[in-house]
């Protein structure tokens, strides 16, 4: 499989604070990747500095072949780059459709354009849709903060899936949510991936992770300690030790 | 229970536009042409004007400008020097109302690279050197002593002289930038400077681009403040610096923040309010200040969302109805 992501000596410093020291890998057209690690191990601080919230120090992030590091977090997202957030983000304010539209009306036409487009039946169409295929389309045209954590959950991942992005990166999709839904999530992910989207998933619960990434890769302190298949991964005794000391 | 109009949308819009211009149009008729009260109204559309484009600017879009008198007194002082000049005034206008875009651009650019109180200062500072320049530049402002006998325009051969006359041109030009507005906020830059202003990082994360919606959104604010300047100017038949003081935008907040911040009618509800008060608290002179700042600090206390927020509620709590929307 091709690698739709790659991700070359990537570091980031916060003054004398490594958060990440190096870190290389890349995410394959069509998988599901697993990026785990203890906590404060550099997880979403790789997420923040794929996606161009924060500003890496060193290192070169590919996407689709082309050099992405260094640009602006909108230019990277309208070039197929999805993410989710650890802390649900939303515009609280907005309905649920306006929030689901307002994630794929930038991605067309040009910002003059904008002003003048009033047409976006499609777009409807298509929110509608995804809020089918979430469970939450009787809460279309309620406003985004009255919705239950989980429901927010899911309305963040619908936002992702509007632009119909080639990679959606995943920062805890199951944190704070209930069995049955984090089942449910679970569920869509490996439907959207059999549809052809790839995923790098950030996760602390292992059963998932286990059960839904194709590979996975470890940090520990700022730095990748390991990379392999699930079943590997559970055997390696480094990755052990980062987690349960010894 | 939620009893929504039964009227279809597009009458419905019509009909509000119609209640919109009527009461513009029975000013002058309530009145009796009574020159004081013109010129109170003229006033109040012109302040619409200008808080129109700072709830844009800071309730749309969340970012704080204290520079709006300075881009008022551009527009201002674009149509006094030019009418002066022999210029027409529908030439003047909309250059004001350019130079002031453009002004905010050029302000917005480095200065939007900050956020909240810092920003609050940069324009603090925009409008402080606008006004010493506009105090210090004799030869082209007329200093403190200002510009004197600005005409007042004609429109296709009618003057537009008489309090009346002048009162309409003000509503009218005022009509004109509420459906602006309106068109601006119910299209999908609207939408974006919502986004912005709800959570700013998870716009960028949608494609949204900050620094040119949060730039638009300045400059069409400071385009509007040039607009309300440039009718300022032959409404007074005068200008000097100290009709545009940095704390003249201080009130220009107040007013926004008393009428509702974000909500399309915060800047009518804010200038009837403050424009209206001063008239009704006449017999407490001195306290009036006193009493004014008495409801402005319990209105942030207990109604941070202005008497537009207190009108949602009438409609929620006892009319049991959802309060009309006039944007998405």
């Amino acid at each position: 499989m091709n690698p739709i992501l790659e991700i070359k000596g990537l570091r980031k410093k916060y003054y004398e604070l490594e958060a990440l020291g190096g870190v290389d890998f890349d995410v394959r057209e069509g998988e599901i990747l697993g990026l785990i690690g203890p906590n404060g191990s550099g997880k979403t601080t790789l997420f923040d500095c794929v996606t161009g919230i924060q500003k890496a120090t060193a290192g070169e992030v590919r996407f689709l072949g082309r050099r992405i590091s260094g640009l602006k977090p909108h230019s990277i997202y309208r070039s197929g780059i999805g993410r989710t957030f650890q802390l649900v983000q939303l515009f609280p304010g907005m309905t649920v459709l306006d929030n689901m539209i307002m994630a794929v009306q930038e991605s067309e036409g040009t910002i003059l354009s904008r002003l003048f487009r009033r047409d976006e039946r499609h777009h409807i169409e298509k929110a509608i849709g995804l809020l089918e295929f979430l469970n939450i389309l009787r809460l279309k045209d309620q406003v985004a903060k009255c919705l239950s954590y989980g429901q927010q959950k899911l309305l963040d991942l619908g936002m992702v899936l509007m632009s119909d992005p080639r990679l959606i990166m995943l920062d805890e999709p199951m944190a704070g949510v209930n069995a049955t839904l984090g089942r449910e999530i679970g569920e869509r992910l490996v439907e959207l991936n059999r549809k052809g989207c790839s995923f790098l998933v950030i996760e602390h619960n292992m059963r998932m992770v286990m059960n839904l990434c194709t590979r996975i890769v470890v940090l520990d302190h700022g730095k990748k300690i390991a990379e392999g298949a699930p079943a590997e991964i559970q055997k390696n005794q480094q990755v052990l030790t980062a987690y349960f000391g010894g | 229970m939620d009893r929504r109009s039964k009227l279809p949308l597009p009458l419905v819009r019509v009909l509000r536009w119609a209640a919109f211009v009527g009461i513009l149009l029975l000013v002058p008729v309530v009145f009796g042409g009574n020159q004081y009260y013109m010129y109170l109204a003229s006033l109040m559309c012109v302040h619409t004007i200008v808080i129109m484009g700072l709830n844009l600017t800071l309730g749309y879009t969340g970012q704080i400008s204290l520079g709006h008198a300075a881009f008022m007194a551009i527009g201002a002082y674009t149509v006094a020097l030019m009418t002066l000049a022999g210029y027409s005034f529908w030439l003047a206008l909309p250059l004001g109302a350019l130079i002031s875009f453009f002004g905010g651009l050029v302000l917005g650019l480095p200065s939007l690279r900050v956020k909240h109180h810092y920003l609050a200062l940069v324009t603090l500072g925009f409008g402080t050197v606008v006004y010493l320049l506009l105090a210090n530049e004799h030869e082209i402002t007329g200093g403190f002593s200002g510009l004197a006998g600005i005409p007042r325009p004609s429109f296709f051969g009618v003057s537009l002289a008489s309090p009346v006359a002048f009162y309409l041109l003000t509503a009218g030009i005022l009509t004109v930038m509420t459906a602006l507005l309106l068109w601006i906020l119910n299209s999908h830059w609207g939408r974006a400077f919502k986004a912005i202003r709800e959570n700013d990082v998870r716009a960028e994360m949608v494609g949204v681009s900050l620094l040119a919606y949060q730039l638009l959104a300045f400059a069409i604010g400071a385009a509007y403040a040039g607009i309300g300047g440039g009718l300022i100017a032959p409404l007074i038949r005068y200008v000097d610096p100290t009709a545009f003081p940095v704390h003249e935008s201080f009130w220009f907040l107040i007013m926004l923040i008393i009428g509702g911040s974000g909500r399309f009618e915060g800047p009518f509800i804010g200038v009837i309010a403050v424009t209206l008060l001063p008239e009704l608290l006449r017999g407490v002179q001195q306290m009036f200040f006193v009493i004014f700042a008495a409801i402005t600090l319990l209105l942030l206390v207990f109604w941070p969302t202005g008497l537009a927020g207190l009108y949602d509620a009438f409609f929620r709590r006892v009319l049991k109805r959802t309060p009309p929307q006039l944007t998405k």
